[in-house]
């Protein structure tokens, strides 16, 4: 296809990507460096028969008026980067001279809102991704022993977490598991403790936000592996049959390696979309002990009094950051296969 | 693996039979228990005494005199405006479905056909694209949107929902035009076609499957997004996944936990039609970028 053709059938659809991906990955970068105005204060002088008071009040009109004029707030270099919220390079530094033990030190710094949803974040995605690595491939492998007439329903069935959306998905999960729920009274009564809840544990509500994690993303991986499966060629196994290899030596040496470029790729895609975990948090209000990137930067987005914009894209620009080096193996890769291609 | 060759053990079947009974519990029962429970009152579903209530009935039938009740339904629908909710989204994804389609199907077409480096390049940057957590895109919207106005209305959402869906509907197409051969329209384009002539009359009326299985995706993306929505939209303009989160932070009221309930149920019961219908498109879409490629 000759250039000037390619330009036109590729115009609408490459705008689109550049106006509403690329230019807003550009003014994230742009917003990270500004911080809000701080609020203009003034001293009142109130004299009342006993003496006089002064007193400090925020002027509300140079506020509103300074705000109007640099409505992306003050310059603020790299200094959202590294205050408390962000990388706090201070307090770490604090804490390192502080305290005694590394236990305590490291105790101390996961205390720290970014660190702390660094934190669940990847170990969301640690305990998230092999999992429902596993569970798609023994889902599928069971699903492709069953009767073929059988499986439209089967497989029916076995996708829907996946179709519906992440809060819908959550929200169903919480109101079984919630103390009030199906799941979380029955808890109750085989663990004889009437206060159990999802909310009262920290760690319960990791497990059940990991739990919930596998069970909305095993049916992509079952349904990639399943159509892997099909494609296996029959010979090969016939012979392993023959030979007396076993059921498992069987998927380990034949099936396994003949579906690895698909086990990759859905481990990618996974490994991309759990790391941008979000919706389940508000889903399972765990806003309380379960905090992820993606929920920091939505909780300075919706605050109530000011729009943190320059906290909000500090946290995106280091999350663009998390996903580079996530991605990076993989366009090295890609980058070699196309350099010896040539 | 029908041969006769491989016979399976009867325990392995008993096994398998098990597992995946139980795997189907487990994937299907919150929807059914959710459906069911919707039909309740609050204090039936989320009872506080007993969860036998849930099943019994005992306090719907206290309240309204009948052991189902669709009043969270009605109220919802009604006094919860979720009929405003379910229009704009229907206008979302109708919107969404259709620019994302006709952008897709050209750019998609245009990369399949070209022989260049660039075209590699461009889909990598496509997958880089894909790979953005849609709330750091938000995130750069917001004050620029603000600033020029056009925050909160409807045509903003949807030109956005539209460009953050251009680089899977571009890898999924891309992946369907390929396997059209190239003869069919080279040959249209020696008969005197242009390459927009060929793409019209020749490519696509072969391409119906993958522009279904595209525009199935495109329609899950616009109907079931909560970030963009929720942060982009006004109150009144609110799509049907933010306003169920609406109804979650206001619990002043007796009733709205349960419109949460059935605006849930509402929401999801189309959605689940629709791929019991199209199952096939949903899953070769899924498969199409990683088998083939």
């Amino acid at each position: 296809m000759p250039n000037k053709t390619f330009f036109w059938f590729f115009l609408p659809t490459g705008l689109a990507m550049i106006l509403f991906i690329g230019l807003p990955i550009i003014s994230t970068g742009i917003q990270s460096f500004y911080a809000q105005h701080d609020q203009v204060v003034k001293e009142v002088k109130k004299c009342d028969p006993f003496g006089c008071t002064v007193s400090i009040v925020v002027d509300q009109e140079k506020t509103s008026k300074i705000r109007e004029e640099k409505p992306l707030g003050k310059f603020n270099g790299f200094g959202t980067y590294v205050d408390r919220n962000h990388l706090a390079i201070e307090e770490i530094g604090k804490f390192w001279n502080e305290t005694n033990t590394f236990g305590e030190f490291v105790d101390q710094v996961t205390n720290l809102p970014f660190y702390k949803a660094l934190i669940f974040t990847l170990t969301y995605c640690l305990f998230v991704t092999p999992n429902v690595l596993l569970l798609g491939f023994i889902i599928a492998l069971s699903l492709n022993a069953v009767t073929r007439r059988i499986r439209g329903p089967l497989i029916f069935g076995t996708i829907l977490p996946m179709i519906v959306t992440p809060l819908v998905g959550s929200l169903v999960l919480f109101w079984m598991i919630d103390a009030e729920g199906i799941i979380g009274a029955n808890l109750q009564m085989l663990m004889d403790d009437p206060y159990l809840s999802l909310k009262s544990s920290k760690t319960l509500t990791w497990i059940t936000i990991i739990i919930y994690g596998i069970w909305h993303h095993s049916p992509f991986a079952f349904v990639v592996f399943y159509a892997a499966l099909q494609t296996v060629p029959q010979e090969p196994v016939e012979a392993a049959i023959i030979d007396g290899a076993s059921r498992w030596q069987r998927v380990r040496h034949i099936v396994l390696p003949h579906i690895y470029p698909v086990v990759t790729f859905v481990a990618l895609i996974s490994l991309m979309d759990n790391f941008r975990v979000f919706e389940p948090i508000i889903g399972f209000s765990a806003e309380g002990s379960a905090q992820s990137l993606s929920w920091l930067i939505y909780d300075n987005l919706v605050n109530e009094e000011v729009i943190l914009f320059g906290s909000a894209a500090a946290t995106s620009m280091m999350t663009i950051v998390g996903i580079a080096i996530l991605l990076a193996p993989v366009l090295i890769r890609t980058w070699k296969e196309f350099r010896t291609a040539r | 693996m029908e041969y006769g060759l491989d016979k399976r053990s009867n325990a392995l079947k008993i096994f398998n039979t098990t597992f995946i009974i139980v795997w189907l519990l487990v994937a299907c029962f919150p929807f059914i228990w959710t459906f069911w429970g919707s039909f309740k009152v609050r204090a039936d579903f989320f009872s506080r005494a007993d969860w036998w209530y849930a099943i019994t009935a005992f306090n719907t039938l206290l309240e309204t005199g009948g052991k189902f009740t669709t009043d969270a339904y009605s109220q919802a629908w009604t006094e919860g405006e979720f009929w405003k909710a379910s229009r704009n989204t229907v206008i979302v994804t109708f919107f969404v479905v259709t620019i994302s389609l006709f952008l897709g199907t050209l750019g998609a077409y245009a990369l399949s056909r070209s022989t260049r480096n660039y075209a590699f390049w461009i889909l990598i940057a496509a997958l880089i694209f894909r790979a953005m957590p849609h709330i750091t895109l938000v995130s750069g919207y917001l004050f620029p949107f603000f600033q020029l106005q056009i925050w909160g209305i409807l045509p903003t959402t949807i030109v956005v929902l539209v460009a953050i869906n251009q680089p899977f509907t571009l890898w999924l197409l891309y992946s369907f035009f390929k396997t059209v051969p190239k003869e069919l329209d080279e040959s249209a384009l020696i008969d005197g076609c242009s390459y927009f002539q060929a793409f019209r009359h020749i490519i696509m009326p072969v391409m119906w499957p993958g522009v279904i299985t595209a525009g199935l995706f495109s329609l899950m993306l616009a109907y079931n997004d909560f970030t963009v929505t929720a942060l982009l939209l006004n109150q009144e303009n609110h799509t049907m996944v933010p306003k169920i989160q609406s109804y979650l932070g206001t619990n002043q009221h007796e009733g709205n936990l349960m419109w949460a309930v059935s605006a849930v149920v509402s929401a999801t019961a189309p959605l689940f039609m629709l791929v019991m219908f199209f199952q096939r498109q949903v899953i070769s879409g899924l498969t199409a970028g990683a088998v083939k490629g």
